[in-house]
Order: C-alpha cells, then sequence, then structure tokens
C-alpha cells in the first residue's frame, strides 16, 4: 500500500501513455504524442540544470544537434551501427559539456547565460557550414534505428518507445531530486554560499549536472533524427533553445509535473496556432510574455498553489 | 596592407554599430538588471521603418525622425507592460518576457514589411573614398561620425546634467535614489527610450552597407550583447570599446581565416573573454554580500 502511494504519480503517467493510444485518431496525433513525449524528456533534464539547480543553459539545442548529426553522419558516412553511434554522440556532446563546464561554472546570471548562448550558436554554424558531413543548411537522412533485423517503423511503434523512455526519465528524475544529489541542488540553488558553508562542493554539482542534461539531450536529438529520418540545422539553433527554456518556465521552473505540462502545452502551441496564418510568432510571442508576467513562477507552482492548499512539493 | 586597411574599415563600421546596440543594452541593463534580449530588434525596426517611410514618399530627414522616435516608443511600452509589471521575477522570467516582445516585433513586421530584404541609398552618395588602397564609403563615416557625437552627448548627459545625474545614482542604488527625491519610474522609462533609439539610429546608419530585413535583429541584438560582455556589463566606456572590438576582430577572421565561420567569431571570442576575464574587460570587481 505504501509502496503503491510512493509511486502513485509514476502509475498515473504509465495509466495516461497506457491510455493514451485509445484516443488518438490518426497518425498526426501519434506524431504530436511523440514530439511532446521527446521535448517532455529533454525539459527534465533541463529542468534539473535550470530550476533545480538555478542554472540558466541558452544553447541546449546544441547538445541536441550533436546528438542527432552523430545519428545521421557515423552511420551514413562511416558505417558505424546506429546505437553505437547514439552512444557517441552522447559521450561527445557529454565531453564538450564537461570541458566547457568548469569555467563557465563559475560565471553567474547574465554571464552564464552569454557563455552557454556562444556555445550553442557555435556549435549550429559549425553544423551549417561542414557540409561535406552534414548536408549544410539542407540537411541530411538518417538511417533507421534497429537491432539485428528488427527496425522500429511508424509513428505507432514510436510511440511505445518513447512512452517507456519517459517513464524511465520521469522515474530517473523524481528519484534524483529525491536523493543527496537533489538536495544539493536544490540548497545551491537557495543559496550557493550557505551550500558551500555547508559542504556542498557546488561547482562539482553544478559541473555534473550540466554534464548529465547534456548526456540527455544527445540521447533525445539521436531519438529524433531517427524517429523523423532527416535532420537540419535547425534542430541546433538559438530558437530552439529558447524553445525548451520557455517550456520549463511556463510549466514551472524546479517543478517535475510543470516539465511535463509545459513540453506538452509548448509543443501542442505551434499546431493549435497553425490557425492564425502568419500570425503564429506574434501569438506565441504575446502568449510567452503574459505567461510570464502573471505566472513567473509558471503554471504548476502557481496553480498548485492557488488550487492545491498544501502545494506541490516537486 | 591594403588588405589589412580595408578589413579595419569595415570592421569599425559594423562595429560602431554593435557599439550603440551595446551602450542600448547597458543603459537598461544599469537602469533596471534586466538584459533586454528585444535590443536587436530596434535595430531591425530603424532600417524597416526608414525603408517604409521613403516608400511612402516621405523625405529622408523626416523618415529617419520618425524611424528613431518609433522605436523609442516601443521601448517605452515594452517597459511600461512587460517589465514594470514582472520587476521582481527571476532573471530567467525576464529573459523570457523581453524574448516574448522581441517574437511578437519581430512577427508583426513580418507581417506587414513582408519577408523580403530591402536597403535604402546612402545618406551621401556611394562613391567610394581611396585611402592607402583600401576604399572606405561615404555611409561608414556617417556610421562612425554619429556614433562618435552620440557617445560623447551621452558623456555629457550622464555626467553633467541633472538628469543623466538622477540616471546614474538609480543604478547605483534604486532605494537610495527614491530617498532623495529621484523619480525612479521616470528613469527607467526614459533609459528604455533611450536605449531603443540608440538601436534604432544604429540599423538606421547601418542598413544602406549592409540591407535590412525583418529577421535581422536577432544577429545584431546578440553581437550587441556579446560587445557588451566583452566590455563589461554595465560599463559604458567598455560597450563602445567592446562594440568596435567584437566588429574588428569579425571582420579580421572573415577576411583572412574564413568567411563562412564570420559569425561563429564574436562567439568563440565571448568564451575566450569569459574563460580567461570572467567579468568583462571593463567589468567592476564584485564580491558577493549574502
Amino acid at each position: 500500500m505504501n509502496l503503491l502511494r510512493r509511486h502513485k504519480p509514476l502509475l498515473v503517467l504509465a495509466a495516461v501513455l497506457l491510455l493514451l493510444p485509445l484516443v488518438l485518431p490518426n497518425n498526426f496525433y501519434y506524431d504530436i504524442a511523440i514530439r511532446m513525449a521527446i521535448n517532455a524528456i529533454i525539459v527534465l533534464g533541463l529542468n534539473l540544470l535550470i530550476g533545480f539547480a538555478g542554472q540558466i543553459s541558452l544553447g541546449h539545442a546544441g547538445f541536441i544537434g550533436i546528438g542527432a548529426y552523430a545519428s545521421a553522419i557515423l552511420p551514413t558516412h562511416f558505417g558505424w551501427h546506429p546505437l553505437l553511434a547514439m552512444l557517441a554522440g552522447a559521450a561527445g556532446a557529454s565531453a564538450v559539456a564537461a570541458i566547457v563546464a568548469r569555467p563557465i561554472f563559475r560565471l553567474k546570471g547574465h554571464y552564464l547565460a552569454m557563455a552557454t548562448l556562444g556555445l550553442g550558436i557555435i556549435i549550429a554554424i559549425v553544423i551549417k557550414n561542414e557540409a561535406t558531413y552534414t548536408g549544410g543548411p539542407d540537411g541530411m537522412a538518417v538511417p533507421a534505428l534497429g537491432l539485428m533485423n528488427f527496425s522500429i517503423n511508424g509513428e505507432k511503434q514510436w510511440y511505445w518507445v518513447l512512452a517507456g523512455l519517459l517513464l524511465f526519465s520521469f522515474w530517473a528524475a523524481r528519484n534524483l531530486i529525491d536523493s543527496p544529489f537533489g538536495r544539493a541542488l536544490r540548497a545551491l540553488h537557495g543559496s550557493e554560499v550557505a551550500s558551500q558553508v555547508m559542504g556542498v562542493d557546488i561547482v562539482r554539482y553544478k559541473v555534473a549536472i550540466f554534464i548529465l542534461s547534456a548526456f540527455f539531450a544527445s540521447l533525445m536529438g539521436s531519438v529524433t533524427a531517427h524517429y523523423i529520418g532527416f535532420v537540419t540545422p535547425n534542430i541546433a539553433d538559438f530558437f530552439h533553445s529558447i524553445e525548451l527554456v520557455t517550456m520549463v518556465v511556463v510549466g514551472g521552473m524546479a517543478s517535475i509535473y510543470g516539465s511535463l505540462i509545459g513540453a506538452v502545452l509548448l509543443t501542442a502551441l505551434p499546431q493549435a496556432l497553425s490557425t492564425f496564418e502568419g500570425w503564429e510568432t506574434v501569438v506565441f510571442g504575446s502568449i510567452l510574455m503574459f505567461c510570464m508576467i502573471f505566472m513567473p513562477r509558471g503554471l504548476v507552482p502557481t496553480l498548485a498553489e492557488r488550487f492545491g492548499g498544501r502545494g506541490e512539493d516537486n | 596592407m591594403s588588405q589589412f586597411l580595408q578589413f579595419l574599415f569595415s570592421g569599425i563600421t559594423v562595429g560602431a554599430t554593435y557599439a550603440l546596440a551595446a551602450l542600448g543594452f547597458t543603459l537598461i541593463y544599469n537602469a533596471s538588471n534586466v538584459i533586454n534580449f528585444a535590443q536587436g530588434e530596434f535595430i531591425m525596426l530603424g532600417g524597416m521603418l526608414v525603408f517604409y517611410f521613403l516608400q511612402a514618399g516621405l523625405p529622408m530627414p523626416l523618415a529617419i525622425l520618425l524611424a528613431i522616435a518609433i522605436p523609442a516608443v516601443v521601448g517605452v511600452l515594452l517597459e511600461k507592460f512587460t517589465i514594470e509589471p514582472a520587476r521582481d521575477a527571476d532573471v530567467v522570467t525576464l529573459i523570457i518576457i523581453t524574448i516574448g516582445a522581441s517574437l511578437v516585433i519581430r512577427g508583426l513586421i513580418q507581417i506587414w514589411l513582408g519577408k523580403g530584404t530591402h536597403s535604402y541609398p546612402a545618406f551621401s552618395g556611394s562613391e567610394p573614398f581611396l585611402i592607402g588602397g583600401a576604399t572606405l564609403l561615404p555611409q561608414s563615416l556617417w556610421v562612425l561620425g554619429i556614433t562618435a557625437l552620440v557617445v560623447v552627448a551621452l558623456w555629457y548627459f550622464f555626467s553633467r546634467t541633472l538628469a543623466g545625474k538622477a540616471i546614474l545614482a538609480t543604478s547605483c542604488n534604486p532605494l537610495a535614489a527614491q530617498l532623495v527625491g529621484i523619480n525612479t519610474q521616470w528613469v527607467l522609462l526614459v533609459s528604455f527610450a533611450l536605449s531603443a533609439a540608440l538601436g534604432a539610429l544604429g540599423g538606421v546608419l547601418l542598413t544602406p552597407i549592409t540591407l535590412t530585413s525583418y529577421d535581422v535583429g536577432i544577429m545584431l541584438g546578440l553581437k550587441g550583447f556579446v560587445a557588451v560582455v566583452v566590455g563589461g556589463l554595465g560599463s559604458g566606456l567598455g560597450a563602445v570599446v567592446g562594440g568596435l572590438l567584437v566588429g574588428i576582430i569579425e571582420a579580421m577572421a572573415a577576411g583572412y581565416i574564413s568567411s563562412a565561420y564570420k559569425d561563429a567569431v564574436p562567439f568563440i571570442l565571448i568564451l575566450v573573454i569569459l574563460f580567461f576575464l570572467p567579468r568583462g574587460i571593463f567589468g567592476a570587481k564584485i564580491t558577493e554580500r549574502v
């Protein structure tokens, strides 16, 4: 009974994911659900960095780009197995994150924003320019992801793959927050100096969470590339980074449920806005501003406070 | 040598625009601690509005005046309706608000004036001067001359006038400024108006050389932000030096190394600088108080 209660959120999410296919009328809706799941996983990782550790990253799409292009380039040009390529991409993204992390995390606030933004833009420009391997601005095809003779095909199969990944990430993120590591992260968001005084090695934790979120972003970049079967430099550009940060902030910083809600809403938004014909950017920008002005802490924490009474603890 | 001069000329010209954008960032940052990611859109507005008003048949001076005045009004509206209601929000939240604003401005211009690339004639002909084997466009002299004038005017404003000193006082300590009777509300509005006008002026001056379209604001704004950080956040002198430095290094790298990587240069520069001088070249040393 206790176990059931402890895992209630996880079971609820599993039930939603299981029942969702019953109401998805066709592949178009499957596609949206898949994109929501991909974004949700990335945003869970990014929220650990921004929400819990309080470190902004405006260049996360760069890591997604590394993963996506590793999965495109290594099998196509060098004959690697896609799974190996995916791991290599994630390792590469983690390595880049690790190299820049130490100097970057001496910085704070706007300087940190600038450094991560610069890193992301540099990665995007490299992808755009190295056309021999990346196909330049036109992008390139990505081979199917498979093991032995079986390969993942079609929206329905991909849906179950991503449902599984999302459940795992949700479980992992919740566990991480309740671990000593998670407590250290929250402490350093509260007050860096205080946590340092209490013996938390703040730089080590910031670096660790940055590398972890880069690793996940790269993996999901690979998954996105294999799912769509084609990749363009847009996946790594500044606007994509902003979209992801927006999902974190609109859903609610330092809120696991917020990450899910933010990803779901902002993935659906462009679809909903396509009826506005040409006004999408204006409406999207206005919604961003309104959300942030009237709910600066994000949807989930604000609503939880208003209606939940006892509030949401994570 | 002539090649070097050529790159230097084009670097200083673009750098002057970055400097104007950087001064805009600095003004707003000092008055409100906000980094305004919509700063680049003011540069775009400047160029696009001059183009529009010239098409509508207005004489050049009037078109320029309107193209600077309208963004200033937009800046005031931005402060009044988006920054002010969210005064105490997080850095990330404020950044997202200004990004939202920049999307709205860019989207409206795209609907109104289309996706095309536009330009208009230079202010005083396009017959280039020959200096040491390199060519210098008359428009570059306009850019440099007016930027220099603006810098001197700003210096005078901030060090010799009561209004300027009130703004400086507010940026040092808003509460203390309020206590000695400075209307800090007004300071914020003036800072946003001035900052938008500076950005727009940069766009007005640069467009005959580099062309403009609804989406040029992002890159120009980001490079202006790089210039700010290179010089050190909050320092006016730093903003100007940073802008010129970013422009020159970008032009040199484009000329001597690779023009394909031109846009990456400012960002590589900023990473290198932040690694070795975390507070920029002219940034103040700050000790955090708990």
